[in-house]
């Protein structure tokens, strides 16, 4: 096999990840280091305008306070996380983004995008905290606005981040990135003073639903791999919430989603019997005291009540479309052109952001209006910006943080110049697409802040790249070396192809840590039988084959996977207690215990020594 | 339903640069087959039906066929996306239609200017909460602050 090309990119700011907290830490580093003369460059693996989770569209933005209009305050947005949180987030956090988070929204709109609004000119509430967009074009604006902003010539696309790299001199510095190319044979050595790890959330590391063609359509992007996590859990970041996860309510096999039907069109959950699932179980919130007493009820919670009646014959499980349309319809006396308007959004919610839900119901000849939908909970998911809170451990901003929760710089993690943003901020849920972007800049403007402080540049460590890029290339090499063993097909006895690694892995989790197909349950002595055989496919992975750039990637982001899935499943072995019941429960401790857990779990991995140590860190409110 | 192309539509973009599925995909799914001078979906079951492709193929030439697993043959759900606004066909099983048009953009395509209306970056604000701008764009004239403990 030939040596791949080698590109050295030199910067003050490197962005990793596209997405929206992506462009937001673009758009707004840039903004600064044109009075600094800075450099700042994004690299993406796939196409900016396309790129992270809001590549499909979105029918809704889901975190907007309205201050303008006084119908919320940054304070309303801290006690709402923290209740469906069950009592944990990182309240300065959450403030910060509920403060700046209006200012994103309003940009968005004078750019082109379009906001359904009131008679008074008001954005439209789907909920609370959601405004109603014909979002189909969100990702492309924003992408739009961030190259602009950096200039083509500093967003490097189709590269695939692998790892951080770390000063020389100093382990706990960053000093770039290293990457390559999913469309030449090509590595990519990215040397930055700070670094904005703007990843995704992870995917697939729990075995989804479907079992064959339908496999990549699950409730996230399939193109969120994890890299928000194993990017700084390499680089020894230390890491927050990671036993947390997101399984959500949404209609089956086509994941459409569900807010708007729960929220603007109040739409009920019922079972076959006809029986309002949230009626028929409220005995139950009262094992869960003081979250289960609160407003609204906590989406654990909520999905604790469906599994129970689940599990208690009484599926299918139905979202009542007919019910709440038929109502809605009676109320404007059946006019055709309401009628027909109100059936407009319906469809709406779906084409911008979820099309497969739309072809779900033509495909089975469903009039929404006429008949209910099958709803499930969905397999456990890793995000740190929807609703749940796993992520790195970062310093929060100045003005905001209690004294152990400040170190310097907002958002950065604690290795020094690498900060984090969207999916990778642990425990701080709720941001969504918009708290996200606002986030990446609050992170964008930090970054540059650390920069112009840092006189010395980070070394690069030679050697330590040089041994990253035998790494990453490796599987090629195995894959072309494994040929000869086998007359032809799959089955070679020296390498292991990613798509059956993935496989393996989401059984593995899936059984051992609370996957669906065990209705979430797991408990200490499951878990470490589930971290021995993550352990032997770790050791597999060494032999790992690809056969092009494509399953280059694939083997990569496989890495991704592994190292949130075993993040995930010691955080869960390390919390003793069941804090969120319906997004997984511990057997072995099947309650609530506020007296000892109500504080953040905290993992370093020591990435030498393949060693994880973790511990409690402190519950701190800001808000009463 | 992942995407399928038409062999009689797909010329594999010769007129372009690069194949612009090939490009837009954020799966790293359409790929072109040199030898056939068109595109396929070389891993279909990690599709996510975003789409992107089917909208900025400049044939038309990709289109979805629901997954073989869950999705019952015989629905279509067609996109024609323009500059300012989608049309949507969905095609049900029994043949029924229904049709639907979305606005995406009030504003010209490239028209976006980004730091319009702000002022020059002043580095003396870097240390200060807040983002870029936010006197313009929050729509409060101070920024919260809670009680520190």
């Amino acid at each position: 096999m030939n040596e791949p090309a080698v590109e050295v990119v030199e910067c003050d700011v490197l962005i990793c990840g596209g997405g929206m907290a992506g462009c937001g830490a673009a758009y707004e580093a840039a903004y600064w280091a044109r009075a600094a003369k800075l450099r700042v460059v994004m690299v993406e693996k796939a196409a900016v305008e396309r790129s992270g989770a809001v590549a499909m569209g979105l029918s809704a933005i889901n975190c907007y306070m309205g201050m303008k209009w006084g119908e919320n305050q940054p304070e309303d947005f801290v006690r709402y996380v923290r209740q469906d949180l069950m009592g944990l987030c990182r309240e300065d956090l959450v403030y910060d983004i509920a403060r700046n988070v209006d200012a994103t929204v309003h940009m968005f709109e004078e750019w082109g995008l379009p906001f359904f609004k009131t008679p008074e000119g008001r954005y439209k509430r789907e909920g609370r905290w959601q405004v109603m967009i014909h979002g189909e074009s969100y990702k492309p604006i924003v992408a739009e606005a961030a190259k602009k902003a950096l200039g083509e010539g500093n967003i490097y696309e189709r590269i695939f981040i692998a790892n951080l790299l770390l000063d020389k001199d100093d382990s706990g510095r960053i000093a770039g990135a290293v990457g390559f190319s999913v469309r030449d044979f090509k590595l990519y050595i990215f040397k930055a003073r700070a670094v904005i790890v703007a990843a995704g959330g992870a995917t697939q590391v729990f075995r989804p639903h479907a079992v064959g063609e339908g496999l990549g359509r699950i409730w996230y992007a399939p193109w969120n791999t994890g890299s928000a996590y194993k990017l700084p859990i390499l680089a020894g970041a230390e890491m927050t919430q990671m036993e947390h996860r997101l399984v959500v309510t949404r209609f089956k096999d086509g994941y459409g989603p569900v807010g708007m039907w729960f929220l603007l069109f109040k739409a009920t959950l019922k079972n076959a019997y006809g029986e309002a699932v949230e009626e028929k179980w409220a005995e139950l919130l009262k094992e869960w005291l003081p979250y289960g007493a609160g407003k609204p009820i906590p989406t654990p919670l909520r999905n604790h009540q469906m599994l129970r009646d689940f599990v208690a014959g009484a599926g299918p499980h139905y979202l009542r479309t007919d019910e709440a349309l038929t109502r809605m319809f009676a109320e404007t006396q059946n006019d055709p052109r309401k009628v027909r308007e109100i059936e407009a959004d319906a469809w709406e919610d779906f084409l911008d952001m979820t099309m497969s839900q739309a072809l779900l119901w033509a495909s089975h000849n469903i009039d929404p209006a006429k008949t209910p939908s099958e709803v499930v909970l969905t397999e456990p998911y890793l995000v740190g910006s929807h609703g749940a809170a796993t992520g790195a451990w970062v310093s929060g901003p100045e003005d905001l943080a209690p004294k152990d929760y400040f170190w310097g710089y907002n958002r950065m993690t604690t290795v020094k110049g690498l900060f984090a943003a969207g999916d990778g901020v642990g425990a701080s849920a709720h941001k969504f697409s918009s708290g996200s972007y606002a986030e990446g800049r609050l992170a964008g403007k930090a970054a540059l802040a650390y920069v112009m402080d840092t006189a010395q540049a980070a070394q690069i460590d030679q050697q330590r790249v040089e041994s990253i890029k035998q790494a990453l290339f490796a599987p090629l090499k195995a894959y072309e070396q494994a040929q000869a063993r086998v007359t032809r097909g799959e089955i070679n006895p020296a390498v292991l192809n990613p798509r059956q690694a993935l496989v393996r892995l989401q059984k593995i989790m899936d059984e051992y840590c609370a996957g669906y197909e065990v209705g979430y349950m797991t408990n200490g002595p499951t878990l470490r039988r589930g971290l021995e055989l993550l352990e032997l496919l770790r050791e597999d992975m060494a032999h790992l084959a690809a056969r092009d750039l494509h399953e280059l990637l694939r083997a990569w982001e496989l890495w991704d996977r592994y190292y949130c899935a075993e993040a995930h499943a010691r955080h869960i072995l390390f919390r003793e207690e069941t804090r969120w019941p319906g997004y997984y429960y511990r057997g072995d401790f099947p309650k609530l215990d506020e007296a000892n857990w109500h504080c953040f779990t905290v993992s370093r991995y020591d990435a030498d020594k393949n060693q994880w140590q973790l511990n409690k860190r402190p519950y701190v409110s800001i808000v009463s | 339903m992942p995407t399928y192309v038409n062999p009689d539509k797909c010329d594999g973009c010769k007129a372009l640069d690069r194949p612009a599925c090939m490009y837009i995909c954020p799966n790293d799914l359409m790929v072109l087959d040199r030898a056939l001078g068109k595109a396929w979906n070389q891993e279909p079951e990690l599709c996510w039906e975003c789409y992107s492709c089917v909208k900025t193929c400049p044939q038309t030439a990709i289109e979805m066929r629901g997954y073989g697993d869950v999705v019952p043959l015989g629905a279509a759900l067609t996109p024609l996306r323009g500059t300012d606004a989608i049309m949507w066909m969905v095609k049900y099983r029994n043949q029924q239609v229904k049709r639907f048009k979305f606005p995406i953009r009030t504003t010209p395509w490239g028209s976006i200017e980004p730091y319009k209306g702000l002022e020059a970056p002043n580095l003396e604000a870097l240390r200060q909460p807040g983002t870029a701008g936010w006197q313009k764009y929050l729509g409060v004239d101070r920024l919260p602050v809670a009680a520190k403990p």
